[in-house]
């Protein structure tokens, strides 16, 4: 029953770092093309791409914070 | 004066070798040696250890403790004791948590005041009248005994106090250097300069408009170079990890959440409860949505800190530990460069979430207090 538990815990986890891969990389991509199209904005972009990197990564980590918790009350 | 600047060459048993790949050959064959080493055990050592526990260890590094402990188990810890300051219905009780013998089993027991008191897993209980030891039911709750408001220098308090007075004294040094001459600062105090501005520039005016930044900016910048420097002293080994403790986070939070409050005018209320410009018959949906998010946002703000220092934490805690759970010693040639590759990325992550964090509580200020043109 607690391998279960656990194992669930994890399973929610990687999906939450699933959703953070995609959702970087597409961040990671746009800001790429962006700055192919115009290389003098590039210290813009990449400062935006840098905070929008790490709300992705804020949302990615509740799923993380959320497992760990069913990681860490389980009842022995 | 003609300096040389050909690479030096090595001669080694009358071959030549470049400098570069002469380096590179020697770092490949330390790297595998690691490999070749076979750790020995005999049979006495196997049964008298108990097996190691990756889950408790971690636990242990990450959350917070009465005393600093450095290295060493039970009586022959290097530890740091702390004060125990309780508050408990017969007054307030202190004394130092070495006490306790580094005993966080709730064996030991603390008489002051003809009270008891024992250390459990860091949380400290006050044995109720004529208990000498921690009783349990099932489920592990404790039975007879109760939690006294525990007002204690713990570790985190005592790295937090760390922080303050290095904050203190960078910036008081910097203040000083104006109050003298009008020329830019030199050395540390132009670096502490040049992250001020940033601050200024970057996140306080854009956000917050320049009619107000400045009733701000004292906020943004203790916050800015709070999270960063707290964040960066929990890397050292040793350290306390402040900001990975969820009341640490919470309280900061909640100083962005009531600056909100405090600060947000007519328009922000009414943006809130009764949004303008939308039919009539969305109004109080869109208000439960807007009082819903008022909550969310600094939440958002205090997990997302939390999330990030806690799993970076927990990611190198564990590819260390990696080492003593598969009981080799050759691991450590892959954990240590592993672990070393997170440790470096955890200091942009300190940077990176001390700079969110001020950004977002920047914006959230701007939101409350932004002049609306009436429509």
């Amino acid at each position: 029953m607690e391998l279960l538990h656990v194992g669930v815990a994890a399973l929610g986890a990687g999906l939450a770092v699933l959703g953070a891969g995609i959702g970087v990389g597409k961040i990671g991509g746009s800001a790429m093309d962006a700055i192919a199209r115009q290389p003098e904005a590039s210290g813009k972009i990449q400062t935006s791409m840098i905070i929008a990197a790490a709300l992705v990564e804020g949302v990615a980590l509740f799923g993380v914070v959320a497992a760990l918790l069913g990681v860490l009350t389980v009842p022995n | 004066m003609h300096r040389n600047f050909e690479p030096k060459i090595i001669k080694f048993n009358r071959t030549m070798i470049g400098q570069k790949s002469f380096k590179i050959l020697v770092t490949c064959a330390l790297a595998i040696l690691p490999f070749l080493v076979f750790s020995q055990e005999t049979e006495e050592n196997k049964e008298s250890k108990d097996k190691f526990n990756a889950t408790e260890m971690i636990l242990q590094h990450i959350g917070d403790s009465h005393g600093w402990h450095f290295f060493g188990e039970g009586d022959n810890s290097y530890t740091i004791p702390l004060p125990v300051i309780l508050f408990t219905d017969n007054g307030s009780i202190t004394f130092m948590s070495s006490e306790f013998h580094h005993d966080t089993e709730g064996k030991h027991v603390v008489e002051k005041n003809g009270m008891g008191f024992v250390n459990y897993h860091e949380t400290i209980y006050q044995l109720d009248k004529g208990a000498l030891a921690l009783e349990f039911d099932e489920k592990g709750d404790v039975l007879n005994a109760a939690k006294p408001w525990d007002f204690s220098i713990t570790k985190n308090v005592a790295a937090m106090f760390l922080t303050v007075i290095l904050m203190l004294s960078f910036f008081f040094s910097l203040t000083r250097h104006h109050k003298k001459n009008t020329k830019s600062p030199k050395g540390f105090n132009n670096v502490l300069e040049t992250l001020v501005l940033f601050v200024r520039d970057d996140i306080a005016r854009p956000q917050i408009g320049e009619k107000q930044y400045m009733k701000f900016m004292p906020f943004l910048l203790t916050v800015f170079f709070f999270i960063w420097i707290t964040n960066v002293l929990g890397l050292l080994p040793g350290a306390a990890n402040v900001t990975g403790n969820i009341a640490v986070t919470v309280s900061l939070g909640l100083f962005t959440m009531v600056l909100i409050f405090v600060n947000g005018n007519k328009d922000f209320w009414k943006h809130v409860f009764w949004m303008p410009g939308i039919p009539t018959f969305v109004k109080p949906i869109l208000a439960i949505v807007e009082i819903m998010g008022l909550i969310i946002k600094p939440v958002a703000l205090m997990i997302r800190l939390f999330a990030n220092i806690t799993a970076g934490h927990i990611i190198i805690l564990s590819l260390l530990g990696l080492i003593f759970i598969l009981e080799h010693a050759g691991v450590a040639g892959i954990s240590v460069p592993f672990a070393l590759f997170i440790t470096v990325l955890e200091l942009l992550v300190a940077f990176l979430q001390a700079f969110i964090f001020t950004i977002l509580s920047a914006l959230f200020i701007g939101m409350a207090v932004k002049e609306h043109e009436h429509h």
